[in-house]
């Protein structure tokens, strides 16, 4: 049985898509067969992210349309064999997202796939309300300041009222918390809330913390999901958190200030 | 201060009565005997209470009914019910004329209904309780609202707004085990954070309506 993931968060720019990107990537290279779907009608980025915007020919509002099928929409990625990406309509708006349009296209992809990522957009109106609509799991990506943190607890409201599974009475939709940007030094210092001040408003399971890192914007401008580069913090913390996804129990790593060297100290950083 | 020689106080006493339907004292007395027959200890020196009203305002010899009471070993202490002719009969004989205590109707106490929510109410959600306590377990997120026409008992942080007694009671209260509300208001009385922040003491609190202003009571959690 397939498994439906909304990443999502209520503000925009806190990294869904990056999310989205990496922990797809991160489910497919665990063997596990994912496609990531782009509800950003409007605003297509996850392709850019995901390196395949010059393969794009029909899109997640052409299958819902019946004007392609998803074998013609979905883009197998070239790194790794497992993973797909369902790109996003650019010329069309959120309303093209019909619940039966969008509900079908996923019982489509259900009997073929392990993972089914949705990608959602930022807001709280019809693409959000679709993205999270079916979900199994949310990854709910929230940065560590106050608006972030007031726009994920929206969401998750919403999560338990607005979803198939709170409108039939099911099993809730589980809910983890990624919290992304992180940066120890601005939390020390009192830039920034702690991982235990978010995960206290919040009161969710912590799925990872992804710390802020140059690494994402290099990879996010280059097409190569974060998660592909093991020499950075952030693609560890990415591996680290599709592995709890998968239900290993990890230390959360990246969450204390490094301590400078003794040549670091001198000479600087 | 001297002991007073006496002192008048209420009480209320539970006394037999005993019902007088017949005008015919020969019946009555025969009746009577029948029934004191079966338990005579209960009765003996038992204070009675004679209810005339079976009698529909006949006359019936008081002096008589009397001597017929007390001869059988029964003590009368007045008489209910009467027409003011017996009234009179028995005033003359030393009897109290006794007005039965009006039985007041049972009300039920007014049942108010509990809403209880057993999760985290989040940014945007709003929970009323109509007519009746709300009662949370869990954290009540910064813009969220929780309405209730009764008490708001929250079992976790209150970060948003919390309005009890929304109806108009003043005897609501708000309880949270931490208070760091947005906003708490009593039946329309209210304060913002900021006033909170100089009246709340403590992490857990109750508030409550004092006159016309709202208080707040930090609690042994």
């Amino acid at each position: 049985m397939a498994q439906i993931i909304v990443v999502t968060s209520g503000k925009g720019g806190v990294g869904k898509t990056t999310s989205s990107a990496a922990i797809a990537t991160g489910l497919a290279l665990q063997g596990h067969k994912t496609v990531v779907i782009d509800f950003d009608i409007g605003l297509r980025n996850l392709d850019l992210i995901m390196g395949c915007e010059r393969r794009v020919v029909y899109d997640f509002v052409n299958v819902i349309n019946g004007e392609a099928n998803l074998n013609q929409a979905l883009i197998k990625d070239k790194r790794c064999e497992k993973l797909f990406v369902l790109p996003a309509s650019q010329t069309r708006d959120k309303d093209a997202l019909t619940k039966e349009g969008v509900g079908r296209v996923l019982d489509d992809l259900a009997k073929e796939f392990d993972y089914i990522l949705c990608d959602s957009p930022a807001g709280i109106e019809q693409g959000a309300m679709m993205a999270l609509y079916f979900a199994d799991i949310a990854i709910v990506t929230t940065n560590p300041e106050v608006s972030s943190v007031r726009d994920s607890d929206r969401i998750l409201g919403m999560l338990q009222s607005k979803s198939r599974r709170a409108e039939q009475n099911l099993e809730p939709i589980k809910e983890y918390l990624l919290l992304t940007r992180y940066s120890p030094t601005r939390v020390k210092s009192g830039e920034m809330l702690s991982v235990e001040d978010v995960s206290e408003i919040l009161a969710i399971p912590l799925l990872g913390v992804i710390p802020e890192s140059q690494s994402v914007l290099k990879a996010s401008n280059s097409g190569v999901p974060v998660i592909i580069d093991q020499e950075s913090d952030a693609g560890l913390a990415y591996s680290d958190t599709v592995a709890r996804l998968l239900g290993e129990d990890l230390p959360v790593r990246f969450i204390t200030e490094e301590k400078k060297g003794f040549l670091q100290r001198i000479f600087g950083s | 201060m001297p002991k007073p020689s006496l002192e008048l106080k209420g009480s209320s006493f539970t006394l037999s009565v005993l019902h007088i339907n017949n005008q015919d004292l020969d019946a009555v007395a025969a009746e009577l005997d029948h029934k004191l027959a079966q338990a005579p200890q209960f009765f003996i020196g038992a204070p009675l209470v004679v209810n005339l009203s079976g009698l529909d305002g006949e006359e019936v010899d008081v002096a008589a009914l009397k001597q017929l009471l007390t001869s059988r070993q029964l003590v009368i202490v007045g008489v209910t019910g009467a027409s003011a002719a017996l009234n009179q009969q028995a005033k003359d004989q030393g009897l109290a004329s006794i007005k039965a205590g009006k039985q007041s109707p049972v009300t039920p106490p007014q049942v108010r209904n509990t809403k209880i929510v057993k999760q985290n109410i989040r940014s945007g959600q709003q929970v009323y309780a109509k007519d009746g306590d709300l009662v949370i377990f869990g954290a009540v997120g910064n813009g969220a609202e929780v309405i209730a026409d009764g008490s708001i008992h929250i079992y976790g942080a209150l970060r948003g707004k919390a309005m009890a007694g929304a109806g108009g009671d003043r005897h609501a209260v708000i309880i949270a085990q931490s208070m760091e509300a947005e906003l708490v208001s009593i039946a329309g009385q209210y304060w913002l954070a900021e006033n909170l922040q100089q009246h709340c003491p403590g992490k857990s609190g109750c508030i409550r309506l004092e006159g016309e202003s709202l208080i707040v009571e930090s609690l042994p959690l």
